[in-house]
Order: structure tokens, then C-alpha cells, then sequence
């Protein structure tokens, strides 16, 4: 039986579609078998984020109103054996799904693969709902910035009030010259406000504005800091133990201080 | 001495201020709890401390927040209030000579 996980965060445009790809990958990399299930009716995303928006036929609505096999709506990734995507709707909107049926569905795919991610829309209407409905585990993506963990916060209390006990977060676009600067709040400011745990942090990087240009999920690429971080956070999903990585080189003052002993703070 | 530090420390940067709004907002998100709710609450805990305590009353904060279940399993809203002193009063003190005697 595999895992269903839901990729969620409230604020829209903090990352969730990202996430969801680049984990999706990451795992079919680790050869797991895994479905991406885009869950964001009327605003279909995932599918061009992993480069697969030519292959569609038949979408997740078509699935539960029994117009096609669940079979027949899987888009098969053909970069990464496992890999599969259940692309949302386009022109229908969350209404057209119940969560009665998307908790169906997940239970169906779970009997086939490791994992089943869910790409959340932002809200916490019917499509953040239906998205929950089949999920045995909720990651929630934030930025540093007050709105998106306020809305965080807002969605981790949903999570709990629906039996979805110990979401784990994953801050996105740190600038770690901003940290440094006490311009950004780090890592420690956020847990402390939110006080749940943590799964990884991912850099802004701009490689992930070209890998999805490219409709090329950045965790296959070596060079890009944020694939890093991916390639951690699909460590840690699988249950492996994975320091969270320095963000930053040491600047020269570190250096020194190192150099000389100092506890550099 | 790092006069960096030094320089950073006194333009706090802005990432305290938005720590400082969060934690304040998230309060009344949180348990739907008003600030005037708090204000009420906090006004009652200070009569009641002031009595024994000599308190530094502008410093004196009340605030919601969460924390761990002592089972570690779930998280848990907390009132967690931070009332610095100056000194326990003397008939405090007294009184409890008073019970000792
Ligand atoms: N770590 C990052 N570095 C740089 N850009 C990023 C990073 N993460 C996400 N982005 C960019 O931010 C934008 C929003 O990301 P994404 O679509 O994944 O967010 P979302 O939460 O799914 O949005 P929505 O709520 O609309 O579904 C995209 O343009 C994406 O390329
Ligand atoms: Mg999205």
C-alpha cells in the first residue's frame, strides 16, 4: 500500500505546484512508483511544469464521472520509469469533484504505487477539500513572508481539525543573503511561529524558473541548489535521515572567525 | 570585536518587525480570540499578580500560541505570558511570616 500525500499551503503562488513535481521526480529517480494527481480543476498546472501538457487526453474529472478508466487518464512520464501524472480539469471548476470521490480515487491508486501526491490548490474552499479527502499526509509549502505563513498557519489547523495530525513544512525561496541581512526570517523564526516540523527549505534559484520553462523538473539537474534541496526532501519522504544543507558559503568574515577559532553564529 | 554585528544589530532589519506582526496576528487567528478579549484578560491577571508582585506593567505580554501536547503527538494552543518584576511586594512577605509564625 502506498502513501497519499497532499502538497498544500493556503497562499497561492508559494511553490505547491513545484514542490509537487520536483518531489514526484525526485522519488521516480529513487525508482518509486509514483502518481502526481493535479487537483487544481480549472487551473491545470502540473502538467505544463512537468513538460507533459501535450500528452493529455483524458483529465481527472472524465476519471470520476466514469467517462474513462483510471488507467486511461495516467500520463506516463517517460523520462522516469514509475512516473505518471493525473492531469486537473481545464474547463470545469473544484465543484465537479466531491471529496467522497477523490478519497475513492487515492484509495484505487494507492494499491498500485508507492506514492500518490496531491497538488493542492491555494484556498481552503472545495478544491482544498477534495485535495485533503484521500491523504494520509499533508506537506505544507510556505515562503518567509508574514501572509504565507499566516495563511500556513491557517491551513495547518484545518489539517489537524480533519485528522491530518503532523503536517510537515517545506520553506520555499530563502534568500540567504537576506537571512543574513535580518531582512528574511530564517528557518528558526518560522518554526517557532508555527511549531510543526520540518521536512526541507529550498533556495529562490532561479534554475527553477528555466528547469520549468523547460518543463524540466529542476531535481534532475546536479548544478542547481534548489534540485539539491529537492533531492533532500525525497530523502527525507522516504523515511532517511538528511541534515538540512548550509544554504549559504561562508562569507569572509566567517571564515576568519573560523580560522581563529570563533563560533560563528 | 565584530563591528559588523555591531552595525547589523542596530538597523534591526526587517525580518523582526515581521516576526513581531505575525506572532501578534496569528493570536487572534488562531483561537478566533479578539484583542479586546485579550486586553480584558490580561487587565484581570495583572490586578490579580499586582497584588503580590511589584510588576513591570508595560513589559507585562500575553499571548496565544502553540506547543507541543505532552505527548508530543499534537500541537496545542498555549497562553503563554511573560510578566517581568521588580521585586515581591513586603506584605506578601509578611503574610507569609504571618502563616509561618
Ligand atoms: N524555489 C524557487 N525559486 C524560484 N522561483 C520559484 C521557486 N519556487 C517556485 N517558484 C516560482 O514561483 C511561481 C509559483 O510557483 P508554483 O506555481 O509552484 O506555486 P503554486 O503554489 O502551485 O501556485 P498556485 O497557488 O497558483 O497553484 C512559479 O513561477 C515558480 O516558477
Ligand atoms: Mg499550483
Amino acid at each position: 500500500m502506498g502513501e497519499v500525500i497532499v502538497i498544500t499551503s493556503g497562499k497561492g503562488g508559494v511553490g505547491k505546484t513545484t514542490t509537487t513535481a520536483n518531489i514526484g521526480a525526485g522519488l521516480a529517480m529513487e525508482s518509486k512508483s509514483v502518481v502526481l494527481i493535479d487537483a487544481d480543476i480549472g487551473l491545470r498546472n502540473l502538467d505544463v511544469v512537468m513538460g507533459l501538457e501535450n500528452r493529455i487526453v483524458y483529465d481527472i474529472v472524465d476519471v470520476v464521472e466514469g467517462r474513462c478508466r483510471i488507467k486511461q487518464a495516467l500520463i506516463k512520464d517517460k523520462r522516469y520509469p514509475g512516473l505518471f501524472i493525473i492531469p486537473a480539469s481545464q474547463t470545469r471548476d473544484k465543484n465537479s469533484v466531491s471529496p467522497e470521490q477523490m478519497a475513492n480515487l487515492t484509495a484505487e491508486l494507492r494499491k498500485e504505487f508507492d506514492y500518490v501526491l496531491i497538488d493542492c490548490p491555494a484556498g481552503i474552499e472545495q478544491g482544498f477539500k477534495n485535495a485533503i479527502a484521500g491523504a494520509d499526509k499533508a506537506f505544507v509549502v510556505t515562503t518567509p513572508e508574514v501572509s504565507a505563513v499566516r495563511d500556513a498557519d491557517r491551513i495547518i489547523g484545518l489539517l489537524e481539525a480533519n485528522g491530518l495530525k503532523d503536517p510537515k513544512l517545506i520553506i520555499n525561496r530563502i534568500r540567504p543573503q537576506m537571512v543574513k541581512k535580518g531582512d528574511m526570517m530564517n528557518i528558526d523564526d518560522i518554526l517557532d511561529i508555527l511549531a510543526i516540523s520540518l521536512l526541507g527549505v529550498v533556495p529562490d534559484d532561479e534554475n527553477i524558473i528555466i528547469s520549468t520553462n523547460k518543463g524540466d523538473p529542476a531535481v534532475a539537474d546536479d548544478h542547481s541548489k534548489a534540485g539539491q534541496a529537492y533531492r533532500n526532501i525525497v530523502a527525507r519522504t522516504m523515511g532517511h535521515k538528511v541534515p538540512i544543507m548550509e544554504m549559504d558559503e561562508p562569507g569572509f568574515i566567517d571564515r576568519l572567525k573560523r580560522l581563529f577559532g570563533v563560533k560563528v553564529g | 570585536m565584530d563591528f559588523l554585528g555591531l552595525f547589523r544589530n542596530r538597523n534591526k532589519g526587517s525580518k523582526s518587525a515581521a516576526k513581531e506582526r505575525l506572532q501578534l496576528v496569528l493570536v487572534h487567528d488562531r483561537a478566533g480570540v479578539s484583542p479586546e478579549f485579550l486586553e480584558m484578560l490580561k487587565g484581570e491577571i495583572m490586578q490579580v499578580i499586582s497584588k503580590y508582585i511589584e510588576i513591570e506593567q508595560e513589559e507585562f505580554d500575553i499571548q496565544l500560541t502553540r506547543t507541543k501536547s505532552d505527548d508530543g503527538e499534537r500541537t496545542v494552543p498555549a497562553l503563554v505570558a511573560n510578566i517581568p518584576f521588580n521585586k515581591m511586594k513586603p506584605n506578601t512577605i509578611r503574610a507569609k511570616e504571618d502563616e509561618t509564625e
